[in-house]
């Protein structure tokens, strides 16, 4: 299988600070990939610098293109799409502005409608907030409007930042399974970061586990929950 | 009752001028956060080029257009060349660029066109408005191409795609980055509209207060005024603010024994102090919630 993301040698700086120390991995496409990883081992810093929105060095290959030196918009032009931490939603703004806003650099606007749409089936709740400031949302239910957002830039690769932070378990059950269907049915590439290793775990098909700025394990998602340390560490039992 | 109501009328004929002020410097603040010190100067610069096509034989609203045209561009010119490098830079360095540019064009204004006063055409005439004394037809016509202006923005900022950028990029340009909007780019454009509002209020207030490099001088502090009273997170707001400060002007020099013209202006300076003081995000704006 191809690469669709390909790392090498991945190096951020925050200033002086080093936080990725030399980072290796890859995406295949149409994997669903967590990175783990304890507070401040790098995983947020990883998705950052895959955009460019921190200074890094080392090599990001995007379908075996190169994105160093491309500014943060035009990478995401390419079909990234990332759902920051704290969701990056305009919360000054209509739902629906919100999810026009993800198409901004579209220019199918027929489609657009129709996406618009189907990201209503998707999360129901949004269709019935659909002219609601987004500011006025329940943090679940913005959750759900950072993803649906994302999607409507149709991307090939979509990178999560902690999807399920401040959100009630059932809720993020239901997030992860409408990200599940996503990979499945529209062959969207997921990269997830996560502190709720357990769900991510159950989720993904591969998983990276990440310690201070270097990858320190790899494998199946199924191998890397049965390991002892990864167990001992991250799932608490 | 009869001079009170008057005073009103004439208040918002003068608040007109404040009002097409005011969206200039609301257009700017918007895109960059920063007030432009420089807005009233570059007005005045375009309404120079206005009146020098039409010294040289061009018809008025051809003027009119070309200049609004050049001043947009001319607006992302600068913006590109000198405030794109300060993008990151400190307030105070900013403010700095600002006072420079406002030097900058008084002086260039001053050396192409000297400093007499110049007369500038209106296109609405200067008779009786419906046969009141008190607003003449140029003052009406002002009030409605401000009005209009502002039905223009509201739109814009609304239902376009470009508008629904614009206020991403404003709003949250970090978030804007992620959905795809190059957001310098965002800027600049702001820049050019800012510009092009300023060339049409420098137009239309001309007419009143004579063409000159320092026309705008006391009309920016007003235009601030106006802006501030308003919320300067607001097109609305800076119009009906404008308006206000126009009406309480006149009231304050009316009723107020001694407050004539020679203290008009700093009543303006009093009320953005006041307003900063008591209600920060001026009547429309909205506050925004910084979190550290």
């Amino acid at each position: 299988m191809t690469a669709m993301l390909d790392i090498k040698d991945l190096r951020a700086y925050y200033g002086q600070v080093q936080a990725l120390h030399g980072l290796e991995f890859h995406l295949s496409e149409g994997s669903m990939t967590t990175l783990l990883g304890a507070n401040g081992a790098g995983k947020t810093t990883t998705l950052r610098a895959i955009c460019n929105m921190v200074r890094s060095t080392g090599t990001i290959a995007f379908e075996g293109k190169s994105l160093s030196g491309k500014s943060t918009e035009n990478i995401v032009r390419l079909g990234i799409a990332h759902v920051p931490q704290g969701r990056g939603t305009f919360t000054t703004m209509t739902v629906e502005e919100n999810l026009q806003l993800g198409a901004i650099s579209r220019s199918d606007k027929a489609s657009i409608v129709s996406d618009i749409e189907r990201m209503y089936d998707h999360f129901p709740v949004l269709k019935q907030r659909h002219t609601q400031q987004a500011g006025t949302l329940s943090g679940g239910e913005q959750q759900m409007l950072a993803v649906a957002r994302a999607l409507m830039l149709r991307p090939r690769l979509m990178l999560l930042d902690e999807p399920s932070f401040g959100l009630a378990p059932l809720i993020v059950r239901d997030l992860f399974k409408i990200l599940g269907k996503i990979n499945r049915d529209d062959k969207v590439t997921i990269l997830v970061v996560e502190q709720n290793a357990q769900l991510a775990l159950e989720l993904a098909d591969t998983a990276y586990v990440i310690e201070t700025g270097r990858i320190v394990m790899s494998g199946s998602a199924k191998d890397i929950a049965n390991n002892e340390d990864v167990r001992k560490s991250y799932l608490g039992y | 009752m009869e001079l009170f109501t008057n005073q009103v009328l004439a208040g918002i004929a003068t608040g007109a001028i404040y009002a097409c002020m005011a969206l200039a410097v609301v257009m700017i603040y918007q895109a960059i956060d920063h007030l432009n010190f420089a807005q009233g100067e570059m007005a005045m610069f375009s309404t120079f080029m206005a009146w020098q096509m039409m010294q040289w034989g061009v018809p008025y609203w051809a003027a009119f257009v070309i200049t609004l045209v050049l001043s947009f561009v001319g607006g992302i010119v600068i913006e590109r060349l000198l405030f794109k490098p300060l993008a990151k830079a400190p307030i105070l360095t900013n403010v700095a660029g600002f006072i420079a540019l406002f030097a900058i064009v008084n002086s260039v204004a001053g050396l192409i066109w000297d400093f007499t006063i110049k007369q500038f055409p209106t296109p609405f005439g200067s008779a009786p408005f419906l046969g009141s004394q008190l607003i003449s037809t140029h003052q009406a016509g002002m009030i409605g191409v401000t009005l209009l202006l502002l039905a223009l923005l509201f739109f814009f900022f609304r239902f376009t795609r470009i508008g629904l950028a614009m206020r991403a990029a404003a709003t949250l340009p970090e978030s804007a980055r992620l959905v795809g909007i190059n957001t310098s780019w965002m800027i600049a454009l702001g820049w050019g509209m800012a510009a092009a509002i300023g060339s049409i209020a420098g137009m239309l207030i001309a007419p009143v207060v004579f063409l000159e490099p320092n026309m705008m001088g006391g009309v920016l502090i007003y235009g601030f005024a106006a802006a501030v009273l308003g919320g300067l997170s607001s097109p609305l707001g800076a119009v009906i603010g404008g308006f206000l400060v126009g009406i309480f002007e006149n009231l304050v020099g009316t009723y107020i024994p001694g407050a004539g013209n020679e203290l008009k202006l700093p009543i303006a300076l009093a009320l953005i102090v006041i307003v900063l003081v008591v209600k920060p995000s001026g009547l429309f704006g909205h506050t925004v919630i910084k979190r550290v």
